[in-house]
């Protein structure tokens, strides 16, 4: 019983978190058909922004601790807005209407200059900002369960982001707009539809939701180089078993893909690696648009 | 020119090249002929790659039959014993055959981005189970001996230079062989389906089974350059199976283009060179230098670097059968 628990917080621990890293990369594909490989930077940036920022606030002699996690928000929508705006205004926009294959090629190579980019700013050491994480202690869950309260706070987090763009897709007339262009983009464009506007605004938000997964997780763990280019294929698996450029999806993926996860790790832990890229691999092959992508025509 | 021609003066380019280049083995320096032989090892990988860029398929996995070669000659030294490199090469390949025999029947369904997916997630998982089986030494992975070649156990210097003329031997005999095939009609039908697979499909033929031969090809020409980079480096780890590694292969075949079976040669050999200086002197900016190399080729050298020598070409020779040489 404590075990079949603790698999299931575990699982949504970590789902949470790849629904996190997941977001905004489904959003970008979904509005702007790039599947983006930089977004493992935007989360690495994040991440390392997050970890300097709370390292500087703590080392000085400061009132509310409290107030570190409006900081590793805040420093989260600062950089990866800028990012996301230099990048889509800078290169992309040069770039729309290319083959997807081609795009994919493309943000790699923008994240082999990001990830030098960050350790130029940065340098190759650890970071460290574990403070927020310590902050909120544990909590008991069942009998002699006991689970970090920041880890359990992440979920409660990643829901309501989740919810927000739920509601600012489906409910409000700018996300209409957005579901327009991913429904049809040429449609979406003849009924006058500032695309190019639209583009950057959505290429913006998802780096912003890319370098807030890094910046939340950054307190969990050691801020290193590389992590961004771990984080990408996981992102990939979420994105690619719920069906790309999907919100909903994403979440299905995150929660499949989580729980697997986790019972592997509980069950047989050298099958980690395995279950993750086994269950993308068998979404693709049954469905290979995933559990939620429309089918596509074929077209001469 | 007619093709058969055109085809004998390719051939005998590529021997008088190799030819060179073997006979350097006892003149150039230890380090010289160790890069060109991990370079031309990389350029074999690479050319699966390109062979499924004719046909409009990007593999992001490609370093799945990368990996196999490589492990296939370890364990085969190690548990198996056996000692030849022929052997051993020949084990690789022929593991990686088998197994894009069952993955092809799969990956021919798909098409573009899905394609790239499915790939990766392949090569992940064999990344995911050798990081977590201890016994073949985990993220370490483990030291490949040093083979004989045909009875024949070189020491020292002898070895490398062994190792080098044997990839020299394996890239020209596999530059001429798969010259002839992107020329046959298997080949050819490749760029068709890439232009326009429907219509491939309404002349009576059928584009899986083409892609799914194309498939078994490029996974035998890849694990073989895996086997050969084993054998050469003496090591192998699960980063040969990391989808980094597929991404290097990606990038070498942007760079030298697809339009030629000797492109991916010249991309490797000129990326190898360049990536060497750029460790040495700048280790903390080579990758951004290579990012931005790769959007600049995208920008502005769409076909690589072969699209230079190719445009030479015509300007030299501006008959139609240059032309269309270049096409």
């Amino acid at each position: 019983m404590t075990s079949l628990l603790a698999i299931l917080f575990d699982g949504a621990i970590y789902a949470s978190w790849l629904f996190l890293v997941a977001a905004g990369l489904t959003i970008i594909y979904g509005v702007m058909r790039v599947l983006n490989m930089a977004h493992g930077s935007f989360y690495a940036i994040g991440a390392y922004s997050a970890a300097s920022l709370v390292g500087w606030y703590f080392s000085g002699n400061v009132g509310n601790p409290y107030l570190s996690y409006l900081l590793l928000i805040g420093c989260a929508v600062v950089a990866g807005s800028l990012i996301g705006v230099i990048i889509e205004r800078g290169l992309l926009r040069f770039l729309q209407g290319k083959d997807e294959i081609l795009m994919v090629i493309v943000t790699y190579a923008l994240l082999l200059i990001l990830e030098d980019v960050t350790k130029l700013v940065w340098g190759v050491d650890p970071y460290f900002a574990y403070q927020p994480y310590r902050l909120l202690g544990q909590t008991a869950v069942g009998v002699g369960l006991r689970f970090a309260t920041y880890d359990l706070a992440l979920i409660v987090v990643t829901a309501a982001i989740g919810l927000a763009a739920w509601f600012a897709l489906n409910r409000t007339n700018r996300g209409r707009l957005l579901r327009a262009v991913i429904h049809d983009r040429e449609i979406a464009v003849a009924m006058g539809v500032n695309v190019n506007v639209l583009f950057t605004v959505t290429f913006a938000i998802g780096a912003v939701l890319g370098a807030l997964a890094g910046a939340l997780t950054a307190p969990a763990i050691s801020v290193t180089p590389g992590i961004g280019v771990e984080v990408i294929v996981l992102a990939f698996a979420v994105v690619v078993v719920g069906g790309l450029g999907s919100i909903g999806g994403a979440a299905i993926g995150a929660v499949l893909v989580g729980l697997t996860r986790s019972v592997a790790v509980h069950m047989a832990p050298e099958m980690e690696l395995f279950v993750i890229y086994g269950v993308m691999f068998l979404v693709l092959a049954i469905r290979p648009q995933g559990l939620f992508g429309p089918v596509l025509a074929r077209r001469i | 020119m007619n093709i058969t021609n055109r085809l004998k003066s390719t051939e005998v380019t590529v021997s008088a090249l190799a030819a060179l280049l073997a006979a350097g083995a006892f003149l150039m320096p230890a380090w010289l002929s160790f890069l060109l032989t991990l370079a031309l090892a990389k350029a074999l990988v690479v050319l699966g790659v390109v062979l499924q860029m004719r046909a409009g398929l990007v593999s992001f996995g490609q370093a799945l039959f990368y990996c196999i070669g490589g492990y296939g000659v370890g364990l085969g030294a190690q548990s198996l014993g056996i000692a030849d490199a022929f052997a051993l090469l020949a084990l690789g390949t022929a593991a990686a055959v088998l197994l894009a025999l069952i993955c092809g029947f799969l990956l021919t369904r798909y098409r573009e981005i899905f394609f790239a997916m499915l790939t990766l997630a392949l090569s992940m998982i064999l990344y995911g189970v050798l990081v977590k089986s201890s016994a073949l030494g985990s993220t370490d992975g483990f030291n490949v001996a040093p083979p004989s070649f045909l009875g024949w156990v070189p020491e020292g210097d002898a070895r490398k230079q062994a190792v080098y003329l044997l990839t020299v031997v394996i890239a020209a005999a596999a530059v001429i062989g798969f010259n002839r095939y992107l020329k046959s009609g298997l080949g050819r039908v490749m760029e068709a389906i890439r232009e326009n697979e429907i219509r491939v499909d309404y002349l009576g033929l059928s584009p899986r089974r083409l892609l799914f031969a194309n498939y078994v090809f490029a996974a035998a020409i890849s694990a073989l350059g895996g086997g050969l980079t084993a054998i050469a480096s003496g090591h192998i780890d699960p980063d040969m199976a990391f989808w980094a590694t597929s991404g290097e292969f990606v990038f070498i075949a942007i760079l030298g283009g697809t339009g030629h079976v000797a492109a991916p040669f010249i991309g490797a050999i000129v990326f190898s060179v360049i990536r060497t200086f750029a460790i040495q002197e700048a280790p903390h900016t080579w990758q951004m230098a290579l990012g931005l190399v790769l959007i600049a080729l995208i920008l502005f050298l769409p076909k690589g670097l072969w699209s230079l020598v190719s445009r030479k070409h015509t300007k030299a020779g501006n008959t139609p059968a240059a032309k269309e040489a270049t096409a």
